[in-house]
């Protein structure tokens, strides 16, 4: 049997993030340019990208983070602005390898 | 004329991918079978469950060799309010004996399996290829037409007579090709999930199965304020928990996917059958979940469209199917793409052999049937208000509250409607809807 464990299920999301295989290439396959997101008022990429790539900066901006994408999509579907995401699928070979899913 | 690389080349080697790929090879045609990821399957997510009925001529007796979890003999439906829950359970014990219905399935290991049967057909699969974009030619007859894939392998340009997109949800393929509009985010949903580890027997145990018994459970009513769904589904020695979230609904909150994964793990209905599993992958894909409505056209001068990429799910609640309808598209296209080249015509219309194959087969007459399930089941009603008057129902009936006497069953029903913010007018409405698309 299994013990009652009264912190579970919290994860932290970089422990979260580590169970998912990825082979990273040198080069981004989404890019974003932060200063179109810099108007941006609904930010629904933040909330809604299942890797939680998408990061708001002090200053305003975004920074987003190829490294560890699920390449579903969901990004640039829920942006409303124009040009703000550069969206295609990494090279051959790269990018996330799932094994259970 | 120079003759082409291909007779026909598949793009994603996914269900539809490699079942286009077993009907055009089998048949002699030189087919290459591309896939992005380094191995097929790698790049494909879905909830858990395959149906592989479809199969039953194409690779007699697969039950024996598929790579399977475990059979689905208990289907529940789950409805849940914060504190409730209302199940309903059925449990076939012919489906753990041939010729089966649906089991789970890991995508990585199910996909492989089926691409492994189009190369023994005699296909040529190339993994780690990734195709950018669409080779055209013009034709005297039919205008514009498709006459190969470029990739981004070095001289990566494949010529051949048909393309078959199965390239996935995105289709990069159909958008380029025109088949496809703007694709609209309220007609996709983001599946999230979590696969947990267990011990075979506790999963036995909490699941009440046994051998290769399996369940599948979808829930509703488990996702805050954001229109979708969840499920629970057994594999051999894992779980597979996660949640559906319409994309315009997901985007106008601030509660992000693993969060509502988290919260419907704590229900009291759920938390006794997940906890303790040990988190040994997250993952997520997306859904395309609006059925009929968003369907591109799937035939153009020398390309056909099938899967995922011609938006080939079936989101209709109580059925939740996908990869039955990659196979069947996959296997349809390459029968057309088999007969559009006999007969040397692969033009739109020479390929039109693939729309009467779907529209006279479960591929698009299921989806015809049930082309106005998604929004009701994804509508307002359906997600917010519903699940309270049904457990609002079921705690009155089962509520003993002496000295007063029970209450009868039309008076529960008057008032717990009510209660939950349903007009008799749009319960009429909605019912009517059920009965058009389930009846």
């Amino acid at each position: 049997m299994i013990e009652r464990d009264s912190t579970w299920p919290e994860t932290s999301f970089s422990d979260r993030m580590s169970t998912v295989d990825f082979k990273v290439d040198d080069k981004p396959h989404i890019v974003v340019d932060g200063k179109v997101c810099a108007d941006c008022t609904t930010r629904a990429c933040i909330v809604a990208c299942p890797a939680d790539l998408f990061v708001p900066t002090s200053a305003g901006g975004i920074v987003f983070n190829y490294e560890q994408c699920f390449e579903c999509g969901t990004c640039y579907l829920v942006c409303n602005h124009e040009g703000a995401i550069s969206w295609s699928y990494p090279e051959g070979g790269y990018g996330v390898i799932f094994r259970t899913t | 004329m120079p003759e082409n690389d291909f007779d026909v080349v598949v793009v994603g080697a996914g269900p539809a991918g490699s079942c286009a790929a077993i009907e055009a090879a089998r048949s002699g045609l030189r087919t290459l079978l591309l896939e992005r990821g380094p191995f097929p399957g790698s790049k494909n997510m879905y909830g858990g469950v395959v149906y592989p009925r479809i199969l039953d001529d194409l690779i007699p007796e697969w039950w024996n060799e598929a790579p399977l979890q475990r059979w689905v003999t208990r289907r529940s439906t789950m409805v849940l309010t914060d504190t409730q829950a209302l199940t309903v359970d059925f449990r076939n014990e012919a489906w753990a004996a041939p010729p089966y219905n649906g089991a789970t399935a890991h995508r990585p290991e199910f996909d492989r399996w089926l691409a492994d049967h189009a190369v023994a057909a005699g296909a040529t699969l190339l993994c780690d290829t990734t195709v950018t974009g669409l080779l055209r030619g013009e034709a005297r007859r039919s205008g514009r037409v498709v006459t190969g894939v470029r990739t981004d392998r070095p001289d990566g340009d494949v010529t051949a007579s048909v393309v078959i997109a199965c390239d996935g949800v995105n289709s990069f393929i159909a958008k380029e090709a025109g088949l496809y509009g703007t694709p609209n985010p309220k007609d996709f949903t983001l599946g999230v999930k979590e696969t947990l580890a267990l011990p075979r027997q506790v999963i036995d145990q909490r699941f009440g199965v046994r051998d290769l018994e399996g369940v599948d459970i979808e829930i509703i009513g488990c996702t805050g304020g954001i229109n979708g769904g969840g499920f629970v589904y057994t594999n051999l020695e894992s779980i597979a928990v996660g949640v559906v979230l319409k994309l315009t609904s997901l985007a106008a909150q601030t509660t992000r996917p693993e969060e509502i994964i988290a919260r419907m793990k704590r229900h009291a209905a759920i938390a006794p059958l997940v906890e303790g599993g040990e988190l040994v992958e997250y993952s997520a894909h997306l859904i395309p979940e609006a059925g009929l409505r968003m369907m591109p056209e799937m035939t153009g001068n020398g390309l056909l469209i099938a899967g995922d990429a011609a938006a080939l799910c079936l989101a209709a609640g109580i059925w939740l199917e996908g990869v039955n309808f990659a196979m069947g598209s996959g296997r349809y296209a390459g029968q057309t793409a088999v007969e559009a080249i006999a007969a040397g015509d692969v033009s739109q219309r020479g390929l039109r052999g693939y729309a009467s194959r779907l529209s006279d087969t479960f591929v698009l007459r299921d989806h015809r049937k049930l082309r106005r399930a998604p929004e009701l089941v994804l509508g307002d009603r359906v997600q917010h208000l519903y699940p309270s008057m049904i457990t609002g129902m079921a705690e009155r009936m089962f509520r003993v509250d002496n000295p007063s006497p029970k209450p009868g069953l039309r008076r529960i029903f008057r008032e717990e409607r009510k209660r939950a913010g349903v007009s008799r007018r749009a319960l009429l409405r909605d019912s009517r809807d059920a009965f058009r698309s389930f009846g």
